[in-house]
This record gives C-alpha cells, sequence and structure tokens, in this order.
C-alpha cells in the first residue's frame, strides 16, 4: 500500500479535485438549466434585499419627507408649558452665525378651526362642518426656499406675499383626500380651491379663500392649514416676532447632532427646544419605523429560508440525479469530501452569480430608478434603502444559507452505497 | 468467502463459500451463467461491496479490516475497475476521465495530464483525448474507461463483463488492449460469459449458483 497522505494534504487534495469536477460540470452544464439556476437565485438574492429595503424605504420615505418639508435638519421649537421660542429673534441671530449654518424658516403656529359651511343656515341639531387645525403662519418665500412645499401643492397655488386674503390648506383635513367620517377625526367637506373657509382663533374670526391643497406626506404638513406670517399674527395678536418654529437647514461640513450641540453651548437652550431631524420625528413615526425594521427583519429571514430551501431543492436535485455519477466517482476512489465540495462549490458558485446580478439590478438598476420615481403609498413617498454594507451581509448570509443548503443534499447522496448507486438500485 | 441477500423471507447465497488465490501478472476470468454470481464476487474483491462472511486479501493486506475510508484510499492506489457500462463521466472529457483518480492521488495537474495521455495512448485513444464521452463509440468509451483503470498503475484491473455491450469486433480490439496489459505484467480480473474471451486468459473460475465449480486452465 502507498504512503497516504497527511490530513491536510487530503484535504487540499479533495478541494482541488472537488473544484476541477465543480468547474467542468458548470462549464458543461446544459446552459438553459444553469440559466435558469441563476435566474432563481437572482430573484432570491433580490427577495432577500429588495422586500425588507422597500419595507424600510417606505418608512424612510416618510422620515425623509418630514425632514425635508418640517423640520429641516435641526428644528427650534418652544421649551415645554412655553408659548412660543423665547427671545426668538436673538436666537435667530445665533443660529445664522454658526458653522454649518445654509437657510432657516421661521413659523407662528397657533390653533384654531376652519368651518367650511359657515353661510348656511343649518337645523339646530346639524353641527357645523369645522375642524380644528394648526393655523401656521409663513413667509412663503422663505419657506419655500427651505422646505420647497411649493412643489407639493397638488391643486391651485402656492401663497405669494400679497396673499393677504388666502390660504394653503392641507390634504389631511379635508375629506376629499381624506375620507375619513369619526367623531374624534373631523374633515372638511366640499372645500376645494376657490372654497370660502372661515378660520377661528380664539374669538377671532377671518373669512379666507382657499388658494391651494397641499400634500407632501409629512403629516406635520399635510393637517395645517398655512396663510401670510403677518397675517396671522394680527389675528392671533402676536406683535412681538416671537415665532413658534425655525427649521433649519445646514451643509455637509457639520452633522445635524453636531449642529444641535453647537446651538445648545451657545445658551439657546435657555429660550428654545433645540431637536435634530431625527429628535421630532413623532412618536409614531419612531415606532412604525422600529415596526418596519423588525417586520423587514422577519421577511428577511423567511427569505433567507426560502432562499435556503431553493438552493437544497437545485442541489438536492442535481444530486438525486446524478447518483450515478457519484456512484462512479467514489468507485473510482474519488473522496466523498471531493464530491460533497464540488456540489457546494457548485452551489457558491450560483449564488455568487445570483448576488452578482442581483446586487447590478439593485445597485444600477432599481435603487436608482426608485429614487428618481419614488413608489407612491398612501403616506410616504417609498424609495429603496438597500446599503452596500447591509446588502454585503446579506450576501454573506445568503452565501452561509447556500453552504449548508449545498452540504446537506450532497452528504445525503454521497452517503448512499456505491455500488447500489452505480448500479442505479 | 460469502455474500448473502436477503429477499423477503429467503436468504439468496449469491457468493457461496469461495476461496481462491491469484498470483502477480495473473490474467484470470470468472465465467457462469447470468445470475451465477460473477458480478457479485467481484463487486466484493473490488471493495465495492462487503462479504457476508471470510477475508479478502490484496497484496498482503486484509482488506476486510480497512474502514471505508481506508478502503477508497486502498481502491484508488492499488485498484483498477472497470463496468460493463463503462462508467465514464459525462461531464468530463476523456482525458479528463482519466485524469481523476489520478488528481485524487494528489499528482500536479500537469503531471496527471501526462500520465493520462500515456494511459490513453496505451489503449490508442491519444488523438480523442478531448472528445466528451457523447462524442465517443461504445469501444472507445470502454478504452476511456480501462486508461482510467490503469492510469495510475494498479495492483489489480478488475474488468466487469467489459465487452458486453460491444459489437464482435470492437470486443476484440478491448481484449488485445487487456492482453497487451496481461503482457506487460499487470494483473486482470475479468468477468465474462463468453467463452471465446476467456479461453485467452491464463486461468479460467467457474461458477454456478454462487458456488466455484471450476477453476483451470484454458
Amino acid at each position: 500500500m502507498k504512503k497516504e497522505n497527511p490530513k491536510s494534504s487530503q484535504l487540499k487534495i479533495a478541494l482541488s479535485v472537488g473544484a476541477f469536477l465543480a468547474l467542468r460540470d458548470l462549464k458543461r452544464a446544459n446552459k438553459w438549466t444553469t440559466g435558469l439556476i441563476i435566474f432563481v437565485m437572482t430573484l432570491t438574492f433580490l427577495n432577500l434585499v429588495v422586500v425588507s429595503g422597500i419595507l424600510v424605504g417606505l418608512i424612510e420615505g416618510s422620515v425623509e419627507a418630514n425632514k425635508k418639508f418640517y423640520t429641516g435638519d435641526v428644528f427650534v421649537s418652544p421649551l415645554l408649558e412655553h408659548e412660543y421660542i423665547d427671545n426668538s429673534q436673538d436666537v435667530e441671530k445665533i443660529i445664522r452665525t454658526l458653522p454649518g449654518f445654509v437657510d432657516l424658516t421661521r413659523r407662528y403656529a397657533v390653533s384654531g378651526t376652519v368651518v367650511s359651511n359657515y353661510k348656511e343656515t343649518l337645523p339646530k341639531d346639524v353641527k357645523q362642518n369645522q375642524t380644528g387645525a394648526l393655523i401656521t403662519g409663513i413667509n412663503p418665500s422663505e419657506e419655500n426656499n427651505v422646505t420647497g412645499i411649493a412643489d407639493k401643492i397638488i391643486r391651485g397655488e402656492f401663497l405669494q406675499a400679497s396673499d393677504t386674503e388666502s390660504i394653503v390648506i392641507g390634504a389631511d383635513i379635508l375629506y376629499e383626500f381624506t375620507p375619513i367620517e369619526s367623531p374624534s377625526y373631523v374633515t372638511l367637506k366640499n372645500v376645494t380651491v376657490g372654497s370660502r373657509v372661515l378660520l377661528k382663533i380664539g374669538d377671532i374670526e377671518k373669512e379666507v379663500t382657499v388658494k391651494g391643497i397641499i400634500k407632501s406626506k409629512a403629516g406635520d404638513v399635510d393637517a395645517r392649514v398655512f396663510m401670510l406670517d403677518s397675517e396671522l399674527r394680527k389675528l392671533a395678536g402676536r406683535g412681538d416676532f416671537n415665532v413658534d418654529e425655525m427649521a433649519i437647514v445646514i451643509d455637509s461640513s457639520v452633522t445635524a447632532e453636531r449642529f444641535k450641540e453647537i446651538l445648545l453651548a451657545s445658551g439657546v437652550g435657555k429660550d428654545a427646544r433645540v431637536q435634530t431631524y431625527e429628535d421630532a420625528q413623532p412618536k409614531f413615526l419612531k415606532d412604525i419605523k422600529a415596526t418596519f425594521a423588525l417586520l423587514g427583519n422577519v421577511i428577511g429571514s423567511i427569505g433567507l429560508v426560502v432562499a435556503s430551501i431553493t438552493i437544497f431543492i437545485v442541489v438536492f436535485v442535481n444530486a438525486i440525479t446524478r447518483r450515478r455519477y457519484i456512484g462512479i466517482l467514489k468507485g473510482i476512489g474519488v473522496a466523498p469530501l471531493a464530491i460533497k465540495y464540488s456540489y457546494v462549490l457548485q452551489s457558491l458558485l450560483y449564488a455568487g452569480c445570483g448576488v452578482l446580478l442581483g446586487g447590478l439590478i439593485v445597485f444600477l438598476g432599481l435603487k436608482p430608478l426608485i429614487q428618481a420615481h419614488p413608489l407612491n403609498f398612501p403616506f410616504s413617498d417609498g424609495i429603496l434603502v438597500a446599503t452596500i454594507p447591509s446588502t454585503l451581509l446579506k450576501a454573506f448570509i445568503l452565501f452561509i444559507a447556500t453552504i449548508i443548503a449545498g452540504y446537506i443534499p450532497a452528504r445525503i447522496v454521497v452517503k448512499q452505497n456505491t455500488l447500489d448507486a452505480i448500479l442505479g438500485r | 468467502m460469502k455474500k448473502t441477500f436477503q429477499s423477503g423471507e429467503a436468504i439468496i447465497k449469491a457468493v457461496d463459500d469461495v476461496s481462491f488465490d491469484v498470483r502477480e501478472g495473473e490474467f484470470v476470468s470468472i465465467t457462469g451463467r447470468s445470475g451465477s454470481g460473477k458480478s457479485t464476487l467481484l463487486y466484493q474483491l473490488g471493495l465495492l461491496d462487503h462479504p457476508t462472511e471470510g477475508t479478502i486479501h490484496i497484496a498482503g493486506v486484509d482488506v476486510g479490516a480497512l474502514s471505508t475510508k481506508e478502503r477508497t484510499a486502498f481502491r484508488l492506489s492499488e485498484l483498477g475497475y472497470i463496468f460493463q457500462d463503462y462508467a465514464i463521466l459525462p461531464s468530463l472529457t476523456a482525458l479528463e476521465n482519466v485524469m481523476v483518480p489520478l488528481l485524487m492521488q494528489g499528482l500536479s495537474k500537469k503531471d496527471a495530464e501526462t500520465k493520462a495521455l500515456g494511459a490513453l495512448t496505451r489503449v490508442g485513444l491519444a488523438d480523442r483525448m478531448h472528445n466528451l464521452p457523447s462524442q465517443l463509440s461504445g469501444g472507445q468509451q470502454q478504452r476511456v474507461a480501462i486508461a482510467r483503470a490503469i492510469g495510475h498503475n494498479p495492483k489489480i484491473i478488475f474488468a466487469d463483463e467489459p465487452t458486453a455491450n460491444l459489437d464482435t469486433e470492437t470486443s476484440r480490439t478491448i481484449l488485445d488492449v487487456f492482453l497487451d496489459l496481461n503482457r506487460r505484467g499487470q494483473t486482470i480480473i475479468m468477468v465474462t460469459h463468453e467463452e471465446e474471451y476467456a479461453r485467452l486468459t491464463d486461468r479460467v473460475l467457474l461458477l454456478a449458483d454462487g458456488v466455484l465449480v471450476r477453476d483451470s486452465k484454458p
């Protein structure tokens, strides 16, 4: 008997022979079959990346909308139990001097009521069609420079500096766009561009015309009524120029967190609450973000199980239909490890092609496409969230699943009796 | 050596108390009718199956005492096996088919290629080395199988009805290859039901119902 190789050498030989067999099998396999397997692997990888990416992106779209159209990068609002930002003009001056500052918009926000059918004479037992809303006073050009909300007018036009008798109304408080009939959430019926509505702030009333309807998919914008800041100041009796909100845009030289720290360090904290756009997210958005991330992981896990089963079936069918081939290999002295490695390597190559194609589809196709044309979900413009690290992690997990799912069926078939496999018994 | 199978309640004695020895360089044929146990005996000798009782010694090694892994290694280094229906790997060329056992023995790709080409030359198939099995005739495929069996210079070649699926002329060519190998000192044990071919070997073992009924020289 010839001298046996040491264990490491045997492993090396088995891997080398396994690779020799795998590469030739792939090279000479039916091209349609190979194409179909790679297609299935590509879909499997896309399922892993895209489904959870859309789920996360759906909320990310909402977060982005909230940041872009409402809070800006950094959001300044009144301290708790304060009516407005104290010393607003001083605060603004400080903000404008900070490094990284680009622009800001100031808003007055006062609770009020909007009545649609105020001209009608109603029976005593019939309520007026009215709803509570945050009446927000803005400088239209300043607001639009910072948030660009003029682009989100879905009907009519945005406010101009001369629109003293007009408002822009959010789609969430109009029945036409939000057809909810609930005692706790009343929407205005029969209100559209050109409609006259009555604004009530405390005891003060003002008739205005709806100039535009806004739908930005940022809840804090779409549930408001916008009017000129000068008009709101008059209505609310606010002559002190103290505002209720400042949305600040910064450049990339500073992070929102750092800008907030600098702002607080400059003493603004005694007059106002300073938040990054993440701090200022509504609680429901934070909760839903966490929920969807969890859901994305659950769906991703299911996708991974489906991927593993798919690979298992592909390798098992491949191995079982080549039982005799495997028997011959064993019969001529090829080590079972080499045969198993050959199948695992083939699976990895299929998975690798699937990951590569899937990655190209995601990063060169779907992601830029959805970024340019977001998915129109009812409450957000959904984007596809797929970062390189998270995609690489999913590819890595898929490869691990492939190794396991490729090894098990190969092991089952390789373990069968050599003679039975050769003779097809 | 004995080999029995269970078939329902019945126990079938496929090989019944067979005992013989083969000298180095001998060309032995095992003959008998269909179902006489020839192939079953060869499977035990070629380490593709385990006998129910008895021992087999090859080159001084009690192969029955080897572990599965050791049997595979022993088969790889010491034995060459030729199947009735060629059993060559369809996705590999003639050359690659012959190379596989050589690579498994740890030879470099280049050395394996050289040795495999040498084996193919010995069976007259060097010019078809890059052909896939589907591009070869039955006789050529069987010669690839022979080249694969002799490529690593095994101590013994086991051939299970190597001419069963071939026409007379091709069968004769295959027999000539075996005779040529044997002349060069190769030990061969061949199962055949063709008496004409058995007569060309050094020694004929006749099996009937699993029993060795004759051990003769032609």
